[in-house]
């Protein structure tokens, strides 16, 4: 079935040669540091020393210092968690169910959305660590044999968390680092310098680009994709079973699952549309990221963004079918008017009203209006998981319980601190590593080129 | 894994697999091709099936989705039972996150052992890294090399045959002595 529109921009303009485009793609890790590089650099890495600060001083004083306390005993950490790990699925869904679905135009962008994943992962990780209170405890949640003779309670979603997101970040560095050898071999016989030859060639592994590697290399590739598309689906229905087991009205909800994973890749494409558009600009590569990039994710932001907006109908649909009295105060006062509700509404205008402008063409093509509508998206899918955690926790069975949240000083800067300390990776990533897949681009050049004059060895 | 014989440097993709396609024809059947990007039809041509490593992979997977379970039977149910809600101690739904999470982890590694087991990397040093101009074939040149042991090669026939078939320059391969 040929999904393709009538008229759609090309994924790759103009065809110019191997060498060429091996000079363009690793033209950014010989270019040295510009002043605007630098600049971003620093304000990235003092972010992140703010994150080493307000962590530190979590552990220090205790995670009193948090605004969360019982009833609302989860609220900016896990709310924090669950964005950082939604957004990395966007990048698992590029480059393994896209890579199955044969969809050429992944080719360019699957490198840098994978880079994203592992780095929001590493995000995510932080919090549920610093939310232990003792993080030098966090071994526990293995099973070895401890002298108090109990092992981890495997029946409670939070050990099935540690298993899915740990096997998660393996399996995304490893499918990542092997996507990466061919190119690192292109760096390594590129390289201007002795220093950077050696350090690309221990990297590199002493790829040779020979074809009985290939024959095996293609196959463990497209294994590792057939492995991470149930995992990615797998780690959020776990994510989500955190909320879904408990029997707090908000949470209690059978579509759980589904709901959160159309959710994550919606926030996630989100964070790649936030992160394409500037590398586009910034390095000049409109021609190895074109439009057709551009409108893909802007369509799959609008696909996933309507699912994510049939769960939201659900929800309350179900609350009312349920005929179950907390469910329906849940959503028809706590959710609607409780305290801190501005954060419910303003989900809704985020993720349901702002992504609506994708259905003109103008919008989906033009980077200006594609980078507003993305952000507001990656703010609204932050406002839907605080939402569902706080403004459900704020208003549980007893009303002698109930209690307003707020978050302190400390919410915040950490929560600033791993945006910072994301974008600081991700900058060194771009510095250092190529982040369009030279190889691939190159062999989808020759496929177009093969196409394009029917001839085919 | 091929250390001596001819290596052949092809300006395009096509002309090295035109090059395979003949010389096969002719009978020579020990090739190895150094490419930018893979050349699935050199695998076609040269009849080579398919890798194993899913057979190793699924070995491994299912051994570590075994192994998981078993670990959670035995622990919850029978060596320390913590029964809270009066649930089961042995809860086989609960099980199967652990379980799954297990045999993707036990399938990606083993899918990465076996790959790099059997293609023989690491290894940073090559006799091909010798041939001068050689650095290319990542990034736009083919080589395609005839390995000493095929029956079919004679060093001056052959080198005539691949400079008919197009290539730019062929060099005999694991002569000289490695780098210090």
């Amino acid at each position: 079935m040929n999904l393709e529109p009538a008229i759609a921009a090309p994924v790759l303009i103009g065809r110019p040669s191997d060498e060429a485009l091996t000079t363009q793609l690793l033209e950014p890790m010989w270019r040295g540091y510009t002043r605007r590089f630098v600049l971003a650099l620093l304000v990235t890495a003092v972010g992140t020393l703010w994150l080493l600060f307000a962590a530190g001083y979590t552990v220090v004083r205790g995670i009193g210092v948090w605004g969360n306390n019982i009833p609302v005993a989860w609220a900016f950490g896990i709310t924090n968690f669950v964005w950082w790990i939604g957004i990395g699925h966007a990048g698992t869904f590029i480059s393994a169910i896209l890579l199955l679905l044969e969809q050429r135009w992944r080719t360019s962008i699957n490198r840098f959305a994978e880079a994203m994943t592992l780095f929001a992962v590493m995000q995510a990780g932080l919090f549920p660590l610093l939310h232990l209170g003792r993080p030098w405890f966090a071994y526990w949640l293995i099973p070895y044999p401890a002298t108090m003779r109990v092992w981890p309670q495997w029946k409670s979603a939070l050990p099935w968390d540690a298993a899915a997101v740990s096997t998660y970040f393996t399996v995304s560095l490893l499918f990542w680092y092997l996507g990466l050898i061919p190119d690192l071999a292109s760096l390594r016989d590129r390289a201007p310098d002795r220093a950077r030859r050696i350090l690309y060639g221990i990297f590199a592994l002493g790829w040779r680009g020979s074809a009985r590697h290939y024959r095996h290399y293609r196959l463990a590739y497209g294994l590792l994709a057939g492995l991470c598309t149930p995992l990615v689906v797998s780690v959020h229905s776990i994510v989500s079973s955190d909320f879904a087991i408990a029997q707090l009205p908000g949470w209690h909800s059978t579509i759980f699952p589904p709901y959160f994973v159309a959710g994550a890749i919606f926030s996630g494409f989100a964070m790649v549309v936030t992160l394409l558009i500037p590398i586009r600009r910034f390095f000049h590569l409109e021609n190895v990221l074109t439009k057709r990039h551009l409108e893909n994710c802007a369509k799959l932001l609008l696909v996933t963004g309507w699912i994510v907006f049939y769960a939201y109908i659900l929800e309350f649909f179900l609350a009312w079918y349920s005929g179950d009295t907390y469910e329906q105060y849940t959503h028809w006062h706590a959710l609607l008017g409780g305290p801190n509700a501005w954060v419910f509404w303003l989900t809704l205008v985020c993720n349901c009203v702002v992504p609506q402008v994708l259905w003109s063409q103008t919008a989906r093509t033009s980077e200006a209006i594609l980078l507003v509508v993305a952000i507001l998206i990656n703010v609204g899918m932050w406002g839907e998981r605080f939402s569902i955690i706080v403004l459900s926790l704020q208003r549980d069975f007893l009303t002698s319980s109930w209690r307003i949240y707020g978050p302190t000083w400390v919410d915040w800067s950490i929560l600033f601190g791993t945006i910072s300390f994301f974008s600081f990776l991700f900058l060194l990533f771009l510095r250092f590593v190529p982040f369009i897949p030279l190889s691939e681009v190159k062999e989808l050049k020759s496929e177009l080129v093969h196409e394009e004059t029917g001839h085919h060895p | 894994m091929m250390r001596r014989g001819l290596l052949a440097e092809f300006p395009t993709g096509d002309a090295l697999i035109a090059a395979v396609r003949a010389l096969h024809q002719e009978g020579y059947s020990r090739f190895d091709a150094f490419t930018p990007y893979p050349l699935p039809a050199v695998q076609r041509l040269l009849g080579w099936r398919r890798s194993r490593i899913n057979y190793i992979a699924a070995f491994f997977g299912l051994s570590f989705a075994l192994g998981a379970y078993l670990l959670q039977w035995w622990t919850a149910a029978r060596d320390y039972p913590v029964i809270v809600g009066s649930r089961p101690a042995y809860a086989a739904p609960a099980f199967v996150p652990i379980t799954f999470e297990m045999c993707v982890l036990g399938t990606s590694l083993s899918v990465l052992a076996a790959l790099f087991v059997i293609i023989g990397l690491p290894r940073l040093w090559h006799p091909v890294f010798a041939i001068p101009g050689f650095e290319r074939a990542t990034i736009d040149r083919f080589f395609l090399g005839v390995d000493e042991s095929d029956p079919y090669l004679d060093r001056d026939r052959t080198t005539r045959a691949l400079l008919d078939l197009g290539a730019l320059r062929v060099s005999l391969l694991g002569e000289e002595a490695p780098p210090p």
